[in-house]
């Protein structure tokens, strides 16, 4: 039984890890329709430079704050550069070119700041808390706790604030919203920064379990999609939900089954999803408006 | 020919289609016009297979096609052109037409690949060629498709559709964003259609052109069946008159 | 066009006939070499990337499986390297048509995601299985034999590269202007219309994925008993990635194109020294600047001002 409440705290770690990738996903796809192939990215940015600025002396909390402050930077630019002027393009178009974003994002963390791992420390020591029967490291509370946290923060800042609403409405409309006076452009950016905060962060508090490198964003990425998938491409609520059982699966599957392939599995769950589901969990029949 | 039974589409609650029915028959020119919102483009796609209805039935020559796909449906003779233009901008002009006659060519991919399609390219590259003609944008034959005007693109679309040579062709809103003189032109061509044996059914928001060219007019308005009726008949239904003032 | 595809082809084949003439050490042959092959699986990608759209970062999976299919065979089951490819080959085709059902009900994003996917795992095994495929380390690959003749000199692989080099492009050329390749071709410029026109667009893709799939086969193979070696590495997303850049800097659709892009960025790196460090940036940066600036490519691009330069 503790093996079980050990994997199932393990899964939720990892799990909510995923649920705020997928949410990166979500907060730019519904205001724009792009899926940003760098949203991983982000997570290893943040992580890769406050380890790098660990290292160069600076305090903890300071490299924290910079850290992701840098990376909230890096998707704006991502929006104003690369998004923004390739304009009413095609899909294949934009998929291409976040694509080659995350690529020359992960190219230039391995020339400036190397190829190794590395490992940031946990913000309240490594002593493992037992939790029924489980030994949960207290960073995994803190992943979980910030990302409860979040997911509240957003949540208050779509219903109550008016940009919040502002976004809400450019993403059910873009047109009309524009129709309205809404400035779209500035959403968009507003959404690729929040995004990129919302990676930020969640790289940070991650980093410290499942260590940093250059290329730990792809691997991010993809289960962060699959979680978004599952919970249907629309919903923050299914994103959450989607994320949290992707780690489950993950978590339940290399401690029963085999550790080896444990990175296949969300592969395998979303081929499945798809089959049976193509809507995910909480997503609406899409009909192709003609 | 076509006849469509008690169709009933809801988005979301809202039915944009509410218990609309309606007969073509062959070899006329039959239109469907309403104010915007009435239902008309969302009636198109669900005879063209785009949407599947929620209720009622659509029969193509007494046999049942509710539900059936687009492609299913273009092996029975139906073709159509979309509102908001689906060219193809990858391709030439002359290429989206032969595009239109691929029921009737063999598509292998390895008989493409090993070249075995060569004579028959010829002869649908000949007919593109005669439909873009016939059309009257011959003079684009050679032309990309991104290089081509919005009027030549609207009128390309229908040789497109006729390459499959349909039995029912459906128009949806020919004229839509075209001056007088293409709009003109339009008509005439839809007229030769007609002649030439194909039944027509258009949704358009044009009424002069509406009232010159059709046999049969539907007036819809949020999706139920407001009157039926010749040109003659719609044009003095004060039914009509209500819906189209009372919409201003 | 169709005296264009004569003229343009047979100037190529006559150009790769006569190259090694300038080819005046075996490095040079070496780089050609390497060229050929690669643009025999990028000419496979662009048919599922630049004709029918679906955008693939997953494709050297399909390479590595063609490699380690035939090294497998031939080193672990001793058959004649020329069958082991062949029936690399097959296998590989099989495989592919059975994950295309389910992979490519998804689209546009969802797709390429799932070619990632596929990446990381055929990636992932080819690490982990290390008793059929040597492990991180790779395994060496006997050389391909023909009766006691084994062709093993540089200039022998020169004209095998080439030869099959020449009939994947003619094939994709033919494809190009056949009522295939416009069903292809129109899935990618509008999907709605390609269905509404008769086209069954889930076999077209699938179809198309499986060709492609071959094409990176027989590079693969190729390329494993030409080196005699094989490893994870052809497998990783690098080298999905940079087989999908060549795609798109050559050109979508462009068979010449995919040759270009080949050419182009196999033998820059080759050029830039120190370039090891910097591959990522580069490629990533000339994914997203061709894009956003040059969608056609390098190829259709040039032919457009080529064209309208005679117009005038």
């Amino acid at each position: 039984m503790s093996d079980f409440a050990q994997f199932v705290f393990s899964g939720l770690t990892t799990g909510s890890i995923y649920a705020l990738v997928a949410l990166g996903f979500i907060l730019i796809y519904n205001a724009s329709g792009v899926i940003n192939f760098a949203q991983g990215d982000f997570l290893m940015l943040s992580g890769m430079i406050c380890a790098a600025l660990l290292g160069a002396r600076f305090p903890f909390l300071l490299a924290i704050i910079v850290a992701v402050l840098l990376t909230v930077v890096s998707g704006l630019v991502l929006y104003r550069l690369a998004i923004k002027p390739a304009g009413d393009t095609t899909v294949v178009s934009l998929i291409i070119i976040t694509i080659g974003a995350s690529i020359f994002i992960q190219g230039a963390v391995q020339v400036v700041l190397g190829k190794n791992q590395h490992t940031l420390p946990s913000f309240s020591g490594h002593k493992s808390i037992e939790i029924l029967g489980a030994y949960v490291l207290p960073q995994s509370l803190w992943v979980l706790g910030v990302g409860i946290v979040i997911v509240a923060l957003f949540g208050a800042f779509f219903k109550l604030t008016l940009t919040g609403k502002a976004m809400l409405a450019v993403a059910a409309n873009k047109l009309a919203a524009q129709a309205v006076g809404i400035p779209v452009h500035r959403i968009l950016l507003l959404s690729f920064g929040m995004s990129a905060l919302l990676g930020g962060v969640a790289g940070v508090v991650s980093a410290p379990i499942t260590t940093t490198v250059y290329d730990i964003g792809l691997m991010l990425g993809m289960k962060g999609f699959v979680a978004a998938t599952l919970g249907g491409l629309g919903s923050g609520v299914g994103a959450i939900v989607g994320g949290l059982l992707v780690g489950l699966f993950e978590a339940l599957v290399a401690g029963y089954i085999s550790s080896a392939y444990k990175d296949a599995m969300p592969f395998v769950l979303i081929i499945v999803i798809l089959l049976v589901m193509p809507e995910g969990l909480f997503g609406k029949k899409q009909s192709d408006r003609v | 020919m076509l006849e469509v039974t008690g169709l009933t589409k809801r988005f979301g609650g809202v039915a944009a289609v509410q218990n609309v029915s309606f007969t073509v028959r062959g070899n006329t020119v039959h239109s469907v016009i309403g104010p915007n919102g009435a239902g008309k483009t969302t009636l198109f796609n669900l005879i063209s297979g785009v949407y599947v209805p929620d209720e009622g039935e659509i029969r193509l020559d007494g046999s049942s096609i509710t539900g059936i796909s687009p492609d299913h449906l273009a092996s029975l003779g139906m073709s159509r052109t979309f509102q908001n233009l689906q060219i193809c901008m990858n391709m030439t002009a002359c290429e989206n037409v032969m595009l239109g006659a691929h029921l009737h060519t063999k598509s292998s991919l390895m008989r493409g690949m090993i070249g075995g399609s060569r004579r028959q390219d010829a002869e649908l590259r000949d007919r593109a060629v005669t439909l873009m003609e016939y059309v009257g944008v011959g003079d684009y034959a050679g032309a990309h498709a991104t290089q081509l005007p919005f009027g030549v693109l609207k009128r390309l679309e229908i040789a497109r559709a006729l390459a499959s040579t349909p039995r029912l062709l459906l128009l949806d809103e020919p004229a839509a964003g075209l001056n007088e003189t293409e709009t003109h032109e339009v008509a005439e061509l839809i007229r030769n259609i007609a002649a030439s044996g194909i039944t027509v059914v258009l949704v358009e928001h044009d009424m002069k052109m509406v009232m010159g060219i059709s046999d049969h007019i539907l007036v819809l308005d949020y999706g139920k069946n407001l009157a039926e009726g010749t040109a003659e008949e719609i044009r003095h239904d004060s039914r009509v008159i209500e819906a189209y003032l009372g919409a201003d | 066009m169709k005296t264009l595809f004569s003229r343009s082809f047979i100037a190529t084949i006559v150009a790769l006939a006569l190259l090694p003439l300038v080819l005046v050490n075996d490095f040079l042959i070496d780089v050609s070499i390497r060229v050929m092959l690669t643009a025999i699986a990028v000419i496979g990608l662009n048919i599922l990337m630049g004709f029918a759209g679906q955008v693939s970062i997953g494709h050297a999976a399909f390479v590595a499986a063609g490699a380690y299919g035939s090294a497998i065979l031939a080193t672990h089951l001793n058959i004649n390297p020329i069958i082991s490819i062949l029936v690399a080959a097959v296998g590989v085709a099989i495989f592919a048509w059975v994950i295309a059902k389910p992979i490519l009900k998804l689209k546009g994003h969802s797709l390429t995601m799932a070619t990632l996917g596929l990446g990381i795992i055929v990636n992932m095994i080819l690490i982990n299985e290390v008793n059929w495929t040597g492990g991180p380390d790779g395994m060496p690959v006997p050389p391909v034999r023909i009766g006691d003749f084994a062709v093993i000199r540089p200039l022998h692989w020169y004209w095998v590269a080439a030869s099959t080099l020449i009939v994947s492009m003619w094939l994709s050329l033919n494809l190009f202007d056949s009522p295939a390749g416009r069903a292809l071709r129109g899935l990618n410029g509008s999907e709605m219309a390609a269905r509404v026109m008769g086209v069954d667009v889930g076999s077209f893709k699938t179809r198309a994925f499986v060709v492609s799939a071959v094409f990176a086969t027989i590079s693969g193979s190729l390329t494993a008993h030409y080196l005699a070696f094989v490893s994870p590495v052809m497998a990783s997303f690098t080298h999905s990635v940079e087989l999908a850049t060549m795609v798109v800097l050559g050109g979508m659709a462009s068979t010449y194109g995919a040759l270009v892009g080949t050419a182009l960025l196999t033998t820059l790196p080759q050029l830039l020294g120190g370039f090891e460090d910097f591959e990522m940036m580069f490629f990533g940066f000339i994914l997203m600047v061709t894009m956003m600036f040059l969608p056609m490519g390098l190829v259709p691009s040039i032919a457009r001002i080529i064209e309208r330069r005679r117009a005038r």
